[in-house]
């Protein structure tokens, strides 16, 4: 029954992304300033919206891992910490190629740009910790602790364009602004976009729970039988 | 016994035991010094150039240099079961957190207090242009770093890669404080004052020494005991 839910939202959010990406490239018109390239913002800002709602998520759940000490919520912040830190690869990358093409850079120690690489670096720093502590207890609760100390750099990549002047550009959505920054059906294909993507995060994400839920599984049988 | 001087008391062994040993303040105050040799010979800088990379290179110093001290902060009680003394005593987590944290304070400052006359030397600087808030930078980005490094320090201590994994950690972390402490040393050093647009920096700091002390404090807990 799980497993027939979770193909139905990975074909939902397929279906989606795939209505998204002919709208991005078919539907919309080029930008006036941009040109074609502004497109691969579709996919950037909702990687990173992706990747902070991730990391809030198991920065929650690392909360109360330390509260309740069930499992369940260390298997939910891992699966959510793995899976936002390919959204922030994929914001790193996309935003790199817009980049090169707008500033003709790759890469600038702008404030945004350098704290966006200190989450992604941090939040690493978690799944190494993890691999490096054999106690199944101990990994879950070292871990917790640095997933909330973690969500500090989200807080301050979120804030980075707010608090130093940056290359980066400024706040442009409405819901920020007031409006009158962008193009009503731009936006709207922006958050229909993060709409998909976060669809496509859940899915990941339980199917990441699942492998982590059986390995631990596996842990415990090779303890048992090492133990007998 | 209060809270006070419970932190006092552990403080004061922490410090003792250092001064009996010198494990860790040896080796911090030597690479301190090797980094600053090096780093002239890795660039031929004007003066002026040397002012203004002068916060960015102490700090990465007394980052680097703090790191082995905080490496042994809680590692040096794993041998005869220590630690586990140390959390079985009448001594709240917090307040050996707190002790342990202002040894390493205090020892991160002698680091600091015998480099920056070292970097004046050699660089040929005048860094004694305001003394007293070079001080309160110190102060305050050095009660940063020592903060998030003996939080963590507890955090890998019963790690088989401890002394890989908490340089991996704690840098990241420690970047805010980093970054202002660098850019307010090089105002002090280039100018003798913070300018009104880099008060923000000294904002940062304080910010940041406040709210990572009471998240560390709230968490060591569940840190050392679990």
């Amino acid at each position: 029954m799980r497993q027939n839910v979770l193909i139905g939202l990975a074909l939902l959010a397929g279906l989606w992304l795939a209505r998204n990406l002919y709208v991005i490239f078919l539907g919309l018109p080029d930008e006036a300033a941009q040109g074609a390239i502004y497109r691969i913002m579709f996919f950037h800002v909702p990687s990173w919206f992706t990747c902070f709602t991730a990391f809030f998520v198991a920065g929650i759940s690392s909360m109360l891992y330390l509260g309740k000490k069930s499992t369940m919520y260390d298997t939910l912040a891992v699966s959510a910490v793995e899976v936002g830190v390919v959204f922030t690869i994929i914001g790193l990358v996309t935003g790199s190629i817009w980049g090169r093409i707008i500033w003709g850079i790759w890469w600038t120690w702008d404030p945004r740009l350098t704290w966006a690489l200190i989450t992604c670096i941090v939040y690493s720093g978690y799944l190494m910790l993890r691999r490096a502590i054999d106690d199944p207890t101990a990994r879950a609760k070292n871990s917790a602790v640095l997933c909330i100390f973690a969500f500090a750099s989200v807080v301050i990549t979120y804030k980075a364009i707010d608090w130093w002047r940056t290359q980066h550009p400024g706040p442009v959505l409405s819901i920020r602004t007031g409006g009158g920054n962008m193009d009503p059906a731009m936006e709207a294909m922006l958050f229909s976009n993060w709409g998909a993507l976060l669809l496509l995060c859940i899915v990941l994400v339980a199917v990441r729970m699942k492998q982590e839920d059986t390995s631990r599984e596996v842990e415990s049988l090779r303890r048992y039988a090492h133990a007998a | 016994m209060n809270f006070v001087s419970q932190t006092l008391t552990v403080a004061g062994k922490d410090i003792r035991s250092e001064i009996r040993t010198k494990e860790s303040l040896n080796a911090a105050i030597s690479f301190a010094i090797v980094i600053l040799v090096i780093f002239s010979f890795a660039v031929d800088p004007s003066a002026e150039q040397i002012k203004e990379m002068s916060g960015g290179l102490l700090w990465i110093v007394f980052a680097f240099a703090g790191a082995l001290i905080l490496n042994r902060s809680f590692a040096r009680e794993l041998g005869n079961d220590c630690l586990d003394a140390l959390i079985c005593s009448p001594v709240p987590s917090a307040a050996l957190f707190t002790g342990k944290a202002a040894a390493n304070f205090v020892l991160l400052m002698v680091v600091e207090a015998v480099s920056l006359p070292i970097f004046g030397v050699l660089y040929n600087m005048q860094w004694m242009r305001d003394p007293a808030t070079l001080a309160a930078v110190c102060m305050l980005a050095t009660w940063g770093i020592t903060i998030i490094g003996t939080v963590f320090s507890a955090l890998t201590v019963n790690l088989r890669l401890r002394e890989l994994m908490l340089p991996v950690l704690i840098y990241p972390m420690m970047i805010p404080a980093l970054m202002a402490a660098m850019r307010l040393t090089t105002v002090l050093i280039s100018e003798g004052t913070i300018p009104a647009d880099d008060i923000i920096w000294l904002r940062l700091l304080v910010g940041f020494d406040i709210i990572f002390t009471a998240l560390s404090v709230m968490l060591i807990d569940t840190v050392l005991i679990g």
